[in-house]
Parts: structure tokens; C-alpha cells; sequence
């Protein structure tokens, strides 16, 4: 079945637009006009081989990675403009590949920093014990240092750790990376139920793309930098070509 | 996509270019340089031989400090303190006997086993931890003079005995030719030692330790000699020094003599002899306006320290115009390489 | 050993003064990975501040207040005009740009106020007062352990107990992560500058009195001093810093009082170079190499 990645297949006005995004590190560009669309509470898997661009992308939407050309529009204002320190407070979380865990601090330590730049205090506050009851095994370590942590002690302090400024977009890179799979369905089954309960909305890169497509609604296939494919989420799992192709199962 | 292709091709006419000039070997520099002085000197006035001598005496300590600087990527703040070394070795080895060729040989013996000495422990070490050990040598080793003041005779310092010139020779005429063999010698030997297998060491070790490491080059070897052979320069220099004023003071050695060395290396293109020599040449000629100024202004607070703020505004303006800081000035002609 | 008691006390008051002073070079090393070779000339220029206002008042208070102030806006002004723009692919680029600094302070200061010592006033008497029958310390090194004293306890607060200090330790240790979480990197770099400035310019303020008076290169000889006692400490350790400044200090107390003023530079330089090469993460870390 083909597929024309420039052909929005589903027009209805998205929380993030992204149009025709270059990017990437100094001359040559990782990113070749890619365009996609989250809605709001949409979880849309971002699939590729190694190297394909996915981190790339994701941390071209959070501007760690400046855009050569395109336009990355996010509650109907265009994000390049906006500095990376800002990002947070349009309401997009990113979890960075490696989870971003700042190992010398403590595990409060980390939590709260994910609330500092919150004026609602008394929220932030309240997120800070909703995320200790989420997840009772950092609620234990509170004072560790974060690399006392384990790998998916470790993932959920930074999924955590972005949850606290109730954000409207969760960029997510590569989450099972090193956990056990059922740690990883857990991880992504919460997701889910976020979505569910809050209307988030989910960029979720991953490698393991069986169980990123059984919790995404879609998925964008990059290769090369390069959008080869958009779908829904059951449509790719039932493409067999696609998924010798590009994803390798 | 453009800027890369554009580089590949620069590159490519760069290293054409680079096959098809034949640099001359250094001697010939050398010899054109020791006919320039002699016609120089026997043409300038006095005063401007005493400034020529000295500019001799700046490069010899410049070529070597470039060389460690520059192709080996050690940054000493000591060798001013290296220089007192030689400077008060010759001062008493030429008050005891009296014989120029020998206190020169005991000014580059000491200086050389201190460079041995420091050189050791500046191999072990990286970055600002090198830069904090050598200015900590450059501040303390003044001290010395205070310490053991029967020998050195604390902040007053000692007068140096010097024969009269030779023949009808003036003075500065003798010193500008002293100070220039020194100068054109030690960048003679400079330039041939890294033409060859030592500088290649050099500048393998200077950009990536493990890789030459792996390449089977003796990384602690070519760093603690690297040290040894600019601090004998800089031992050299110091006796020039000595020549030149007759008589060495802990004052005529201090921190901010050391900083003038690093500004003149990074201001001419580090890792360069004709860099080490603009930077010799800046030392002398900027002090000098600066003090034409100062006069002029008819304030003695300007005299000494507007060469002083040009100094470091410039070394500050260079490493930020620069991009990539101390890297990029290493573009370098006698030692071309593809960075 | 009334000596010995006296040296003691003597070497921990001058240690406080190297402590604050290896506090600033840590600061900066911990936030920026620069070591700071111009903390020393800006010190000494916050000191001419603080010695221009206190001549113009008549008021110590006021030109020690004028100093830190000075200390502070010298450091945002620093950070801000020229070390934001020193590539840091070598840590090279750093130490001479902040050597070129010192030139320029020191030739600044040489222009303005002449290049001969001046004397400088103290708030309090230097000659110590007798603790049971011993001469112990005087009113000025009161002073100085209370000053230090309350740096560290401060810079403790605002580290351990303040969002700022938070927001600092992350900007320093993960700077594209701290991004994302909303902290302006850039400003906590700033302000970490302008702390260790003003921890500096204390330092400055309470070291002058006790060298030989006021002059551009006054401070070299301290640098170095608090520099060693940042290395024995560790550059990346507050506590070591303080602990490293006080092990000087004593060092310094003891080698002249037993051996003569004169050795003792030399025992600094010997102290640094056996840490460095023994213990080269500092006193108190494991780390193998001075990679940095
Ligand atoms: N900092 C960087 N500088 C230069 N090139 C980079 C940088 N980071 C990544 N690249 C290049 O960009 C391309 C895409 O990298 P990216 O990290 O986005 O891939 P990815 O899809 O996330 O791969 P993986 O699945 O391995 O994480 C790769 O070719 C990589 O070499
Ligand atoms: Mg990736």
C-alpha cells in the first residue's frame, strides 16, 4: 500500500503541526521537509532504523536543534522563535534520549526541579506527590543521588520528572531503552492511561516498534531523515513490506 | 551542502598548492636572517641595536615556548620564571669565571634540568591544571632571590661582569649580535627538530593522546621533551637578558612577563617561528609607543601600564575573533598541516 | 608551644581568607569549567573600589559594601562581555582569555592608581588580644573567621536549601537537560560568575590588610595560594575548597613561623605540585586524571 507522506490523510487541526522541517547539525541537514500532525490526546509513535533521524527530530521540536527552513507550529504558534528554556511552559515536556536523569542530584532533587518554573506552587506541589504515587519506587529513594538509580528507576524519574509541569506534549525518546519488556509495557500502558485521563499528547520514539504500535493511535516511519510513511497505528502493524523495509520484523 | 563542498575544495587547492611549493629548508632562513642583522646593525643607532637585541632575545624564548604551545599543546606560564633561571645562572657563573661561551653553557644546563624537572610534572598533567602548576612557578621562583639572599642578593639582584666588546665594536652592536646567534640558532634547531619525526610526535600528541598512543608514539617522552627543549630556549633567553641589561633583578622576571610570552605566541599564529617572531617583535615595539605616548601625555602611570591594557586586549580580542580559540590560530606555514 | 597555639590560630585565619578564595575558583570551575586566572586581579580591583569610596566617606563599612557590590557587577559584566563568547572545545581558550583579563585589570589599575603599595585600613586592631595568658588572635582574625563564616553558610543555603541554587547545580551539571526543564542556563552561568566575584572581592577585602598593602599585582601570590587550595581540595568540591584553604593556611603559618617568610611560597608550590601529582582529584576524590 502506498502512501503519499505529503498528503495530510486526516484533516483536522492538530495541537502540533509540523510543515516542511529541515534540520540538523551544521552543513549537511539530518531532517528533510518533514511534516506531520498530533492532535490533542493522539500518541504518535516515530519509527526508523538507527540514525534515521529520530532524536534529531524531536530535539528540532524542542529547539535544541536549530531548523534550517519549515515551520513548527504548537497551539497555533510557531515554536521557532521560542527559546528551549520556554518550551516547558507552552506546555511540551521532552524526555531526552538517555533519559536526562542529573545523576548528581537527588531523585527530589530532580522531581522538583521539573516544577521550578511553575507559578502555581501549590500545584506544582501537588504533582510532586502525584508522581510519587504513581511511582511508590521513587517515593522509597527520595534522597538517592540519581545515579544510585536503576535503568527503570531511572526512566521513571524523568517520565516523572516531565509529568510535573502537566504538559500538553510529551516528547519521548526511545523509553524501553535498556528495561526489562515488561517495564516497558508498563511505561507505555501508562501512557495510555494519561492519555486517557488527561488528554496528553504523546511523541513517542521508539525501537521496539511491536509495542510502540500497540499503544500509538499512529505512526510516522522516517528513513534517511526523510517522512516514508504515515499511518494509523493498525494499518503499519498489518504492513507486511513496510515492515521489512524500514522496521525490520 | 555548499559549505562542505566549498571546503573540500579549498582543502584541495590547499594541499595542491602545499605539494607544489617546496618550502626551503630552514638554514637558508637563518642565513638570510644573520646577513639582515649584521647589515641592520651596522647601520642603526645604538639605541635602535639595543632594541633590536632585544627583540633577538624575546624570539629565542617565543620560538621555543610556540613550539610547546603551539605543536605539542602545553600551555606554560612558567617560562618567564624559566628565564630568571638562566638569567641568574649566567649572571654567576659569568662573575666567577669570567668566560661567555661557559656561562652561556651553565645558563642552559640549569634551565634545561628544570625543565626536566618541571617538564616531568607537566606531563601528568592537562589544561588549568598545568596553566595554575606553571604560574605558580612563574610567582614563587622570584621568591628564590629572598630565600637564599647570600647568593642572589634578594630584590636587589646582581651586576654581571662583562668583558668590553671586541675590536672597535659598540657595546649594543655586541649585543645584537649575541642575542640574534642566539636566536637564529635556536630557531634553526627548532625548525629542523619539527620538521622531522619529533614534530610529527608533537602535534599527534597535541590532537588526540590515545590515537598516538596507539600509533606507538611515547606520549609522556614527547611531552616532558617537548618542555625540556622550549625551557632551554627559555634558559638562553634569560642569559641574553642578562647580557642585555648586565645585571638580573626578581623584578625584571615578574607574572606579567610570562603573559606577554603567551600573548606573543597567540597573536602571531601559535605553533609558528614567524608568529613566535611578529609576537617578539610586538613585544619590544609596543612597550616602546606606549611609552612615546605616555611620555607624550606627559603621565607617568601610562608609561608602563598602557602596553600593559594593549596586551591583554589584544590577547583577549584575538582568542574571541578567533573561532574555535587557540585551534584556529594554529594555521601554520613551515609546519602546514591539514587541520 | 605558645607559639605553636599562636601559629595554629595565626594559619586559620589566613586559611579562611584562601578558603573564600578557593570558594570563588570553585564556583566558577563548577559552573563553567573555567578556571578563573583573573579572580585575583578582580579582587584587587574591587579593593581599589572599596579604597577610593572608604577614602572619598571616610567610612570602612562603605567601601566594603562598595566592593562586594563592585565584585558582583565585575562579575556579570565579565561573563557576559567575554567569557560567554570563549569556545570551550579547548579548556586552553579559557586560561588565556582570563590571563588577558588580568592584563588589562592590572594595567587599568597601574593607570588609575599608580603602581606603588598603599595602605589600607582595617576595621578592626590586628594585634592580638590575650586568651588566658596567650596571645592567640586579634580583633581583625575575628573578623575574618566570622566573614568566611558566613559565606559558607550562605553559599550552603542558597546551594542545598534555595530553587536558585537548585536551578544552578542543574544548569551546571546538565545544561541541554536543565533547558528543557525551564531554567535559563545562560542567567545561572551569570549569576554564578557574579557569586564568585563577590566571594572573591571578600577575600580580596580581608587579605589585602594582612600582605604588604594595596597594589595591581597584590593578589598574585594569593592566587596561587587559593589555587593550590582549591586543587588540594578537589576544583569540583565547596567543602574541599574550604578544608584545602585552611590546610594552606596553616602550611603558610607554620613554614614561616618555623623556617622563615621567605620558604614559604615554596612550600605552597612544593604542596601543589606533590597533590598533583599524588592525589590528583584532590585530597579527597579517587579520580585518576587531571583531564580536564
Ligand atoms: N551531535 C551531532 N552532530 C552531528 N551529527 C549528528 C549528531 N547527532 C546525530 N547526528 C547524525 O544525525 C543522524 C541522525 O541521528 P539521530 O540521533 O537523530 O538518529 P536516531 O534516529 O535517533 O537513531 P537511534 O535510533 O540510534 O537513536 C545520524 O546520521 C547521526 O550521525
Ligand atoms: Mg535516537
Amino acid at each position: 500500500m502506498a502512501v503519499n507522506p505529503d498528503e495530510p490523510y486526516r484533516k483536522q487541526s492538530g495541537l502540533l503541526e509540523v510543515e516542511d522541517l529541515t534540520a540538523g547539525y551544521g552543513a549537511a541537514p539530518v531532517l528533510h521537509d518533514v511534516r506531520f500532525t498530533v492532535r490533542p490526546g493522539q500518541i504518535v509513535a516515530v519509527l526508523g532504523a538507527n540514525g534515521a533521524g529520530k532524536t534529531t527530530l524531536l530535539r528540532a521540536l524542542s529547539g535544541l536543534v536549530e531548523a534550517d527552513h519549515g515551520r513548527i507550529v504548537f497551539d497555533g504558534e510557531d515554536l521557532r522563535d521560542v527559546k528551549v528554556e520556554q518550551m516547558v511552559r507552552r506546555g511540551i515536556a521532552h524526555v531526552p534520549e538517555g533519559r536526562g536523569v542529573v545523576t548528581e542530584l537527588t531523585v527530589d532533587e530532580n522531581l522538583r526541579l521539573g516544577g521550578l518554573w511553575r507559578r502555581d506552587r501549590a500545584d506544582a506541589a501537588r504533582a510532586l506527590d502525584e508522581v510519587y504515587d504513581l511511582f511508590p519506587a521513587l517515593a522509597q529513594r527520595r534522597a538517592s543521588a540519581g545515579h544510585q538509580l536503576s535503568g527503570g528507576e531511572r526512566q521513571m524519574l524523568a517520565l516523572g520528572r516531565a509529568l510535573i509541569g502537566r504538559p500538553r506534549l510529551l516528547l519521548l525518546d526511545e523509553p524501553s531503552l535498556g528495561l526489562a519488556p515488561r517495564i516497558t509495557a508498563q511505561i507505555l500502558a501508562l501512557l495510555r492511561e494519561l492519555r486517557d485521563r488527561t488528554g496528553l499528547a504523546v511523541l513517542l520514539v521508539e525501537q521496539n516498534v511491536r509495542s510502540a504500535l500497540s499503544v500509538a493511535d499512529e505512526g510516522i516511519v522516517l528513513s534517511l531523515g526523510r517522512v516514508v510513511t504515515r499511518n494509523s497505528a493498525a494499518d503499519l502493524r498489518d504492513d507486511a513490506d513496510l515492515r521489512h523495509a524500514y522496521l525490520g520484523f | 551542502m555548499t559549505d562542505v563542498r566549498e571546503k573540500r575544495a579549498t582543502e584541495a587547492v590547499q594541499s595542491k598548492a602545499f605539494k607544489r611549493k617546496k618550502t626551503p629548508h630552514p638554514i637558508w632562513y637563518a642565513v638570510a636572517g644573520a646577513v639582515l642583522v649584521a647589515a641592520l646593525t651596522h647601520y642603526l643607532p645604538p639605541f635602535r641595536n639595543y632594541q633590536l637585541a632585544t627583540v633577538g632575545a624575546y624570539f629565542t624564548v617565543t620560538a621555543g615556548l610556540t613550539v610547546l604551545t603551539g605543536l605539542n599543546g602545553q600551555l606554560s606560564l612558567g617560562h618567564g620564571a624559566l628565564m630568571a633561571t638562566g638569567a641568574y645562572t649566567f649572571a654567576l657563573a659569568q662573575n666567577r669565571w669570567l668566560a661567555l661561551p661557559l656561562s652561556f653553557a651553565a645558563a642552559l644546563l640549569v634551565t634545561t634540568l628544570a625543565g626536566v624537572v618541571i617538564g616531568l610534572a607537566a606531563a601528568r598533567l592537562r589544561g588549568p591544571y598545568l596553566a595554575g602548576l606553571t604560574l605558580a612557578v612563574a610567582v614563587v621562583v622570584p621568591s628564590v632571590t629572598s630565600t637564599f639572599d647570600d647568593t642572589f642578593n634578594s630584590d636587589m639582584g646582581l651586576s654581571i661582569a662583562l668583558d668590553p666588546p671586541p675590536g672597535a665594536v659598540a657595546m649594543e652592536q655586541w649585543q645584537a649580535w649575541l642575542c640574534w646567534t642566539g636566536a637564529l640558532i635556536t630557531a634553526l634547531l627548532l625548525a629542523v627538530l619539527v620538521r622531522g619525526r619529533f614534530g610529527r610526535d608533537l602535534r599527534a600528541v597535541r590532537d588526540d593522546e590515545t590515537a598516538a598512543r596507539l600509533a606507538g608514539v611515547h606520549v609522556a617522552r614527547t611531552q616532558v621533551l617537548a618542555f625540556v627543549v622550549s625551557a632551554a630556549c627559555a634558559g638562553l633567553s634569560g642569559a641574553l637578558f642578562a647580557v642585555l641589561a648586565q645585571s638580573v633583578s626578581p623584578g625584571a622576571f615578574p607574572l606579567t612577563l610570562s603573559l606577554f610570552l603567551v600573548m606573543a605566541i597567540v597573536i602571531g599564529g601559535l605553533g609558528r617561528l614567524a608568529g613566535a617572531l611578529c609576537g617578539a617583535v610586538l613585544l619590544v615595539a609596543l612597550p616602546a609607543l606606549a611609552q612615546t605616548a605616555g611620555e607624550r601625555s606627559g603621565s607617568q602611570r601610562l608609561e608602563g601600564n598602557l602596553a600593559l591594557v594593549i596586551f591583554g586586549v589584544v590577547l583577549v580580542v584575538v582568542m574571541l575573533a578567533a573561532p574555535g580559540g587557540l585551534a584556529s590560530l594554529r594555521l601554520s606555514t613551515i609546519f602546514r598541516r591539514k587541520r | 608551644m605558645d607559639r605553636f597555639f599562636y601559629l595554629t590560630f595565626d594559619g586559620l585565619s589566613r586559611g579562611a581568607v584562601y578558603a573564600a578564595f578557593a570558594l570563588a575558583l570553585v564556583l566558577i570551575w563548577r559552573a563553567a569549567r573555567i578556571v578563573n586566572f583573573a579572580q585575583g586581579a578582580m579582587a584587587v580591583a574591587a579593593v581599589y573600589v572599596a579604597y577610593s569610596v572608604t577614602g572619598a566617606t571616610g567610612s570602612y563599612w562603605l567601601g566594603f559594601a562598595a566592593a562586594l557590590v563592585f565584585g558582583l557587577l565585575l562579575g556579570i559584566a565579565v561573563e557576559k562581555a567575554v567569557m560567554r563568547f570563549v569556545d570551550h572545545s579547548s579548556p586552553l581558550n579559557g586560561v588565556v582569555v582570563a590571563l588577558g583579563l588580568v592584563l588589562i585589570t592590572q594595567g587599568v589599575l597601574g593607570m588609575v592608581y599608580g603602581n606603588e603599595y598603599r595602605p589600607v585600613t582595617t576595621p578592626f586592631r590586628r594585634d592580638a588580644f590575650d586568651v588566658g595568658g596567650i596571645a592567640l588572635l586579634s580583633r581583625y582574625d575575628v573578623f575574618v573567621f566570622a566573614a568566611v563564616g558566613a559565606v559558607v553558610v550562605a553559599l550552603t543555603l542558597l546551594f542545598t536549601r534555595t530553587a536558585a541554587g537548585l536551578r544552578m547545580r542543574a544548569a551546571a551539571f546538565a545544561p541541554d537537560v536543565s533547558r528543557l526543564l525551564g531554567v535559563p542556563v545562560g542567567g545561572m552561568l551569570t549569576l554564578g560568575w557574579a557569586l564568585a566575584a563577590a566571594v572573591g572581592s571578600l577575600a580580596g577585602m580581608l587579605v589585602v590588610p594582612t600582605e604588604l598593602g594595596l597594589h595591581p599585582t597584590a593578589m598574585d601570590v594569593v592566587f596561587v595560594s587559593a589555587f593550590t587550595a582549591a586543587v588540594v581540595g578537589g576544583l569540583d568540591s565547596p567543602i574541599g575548597a574550604v578544608t584545602g584553604g585552611l590546610i594552606v593556611g596553616l602550611l603558610l603559618s607554620y613554614v614561616s613561623g618555623y623556617l622563615g617568610a621567605t620558604v614559604a611560597p615554596m612550600a605552597v608550590l612544593l604542596l601543589l605540585v606533590v597533590v598533583l601529582l599524588g592525589r590528583p582529584g584532590g585530597l579527597f576524590s579517587s579520580s585518576k586524571a587531571r583531564l580536564a
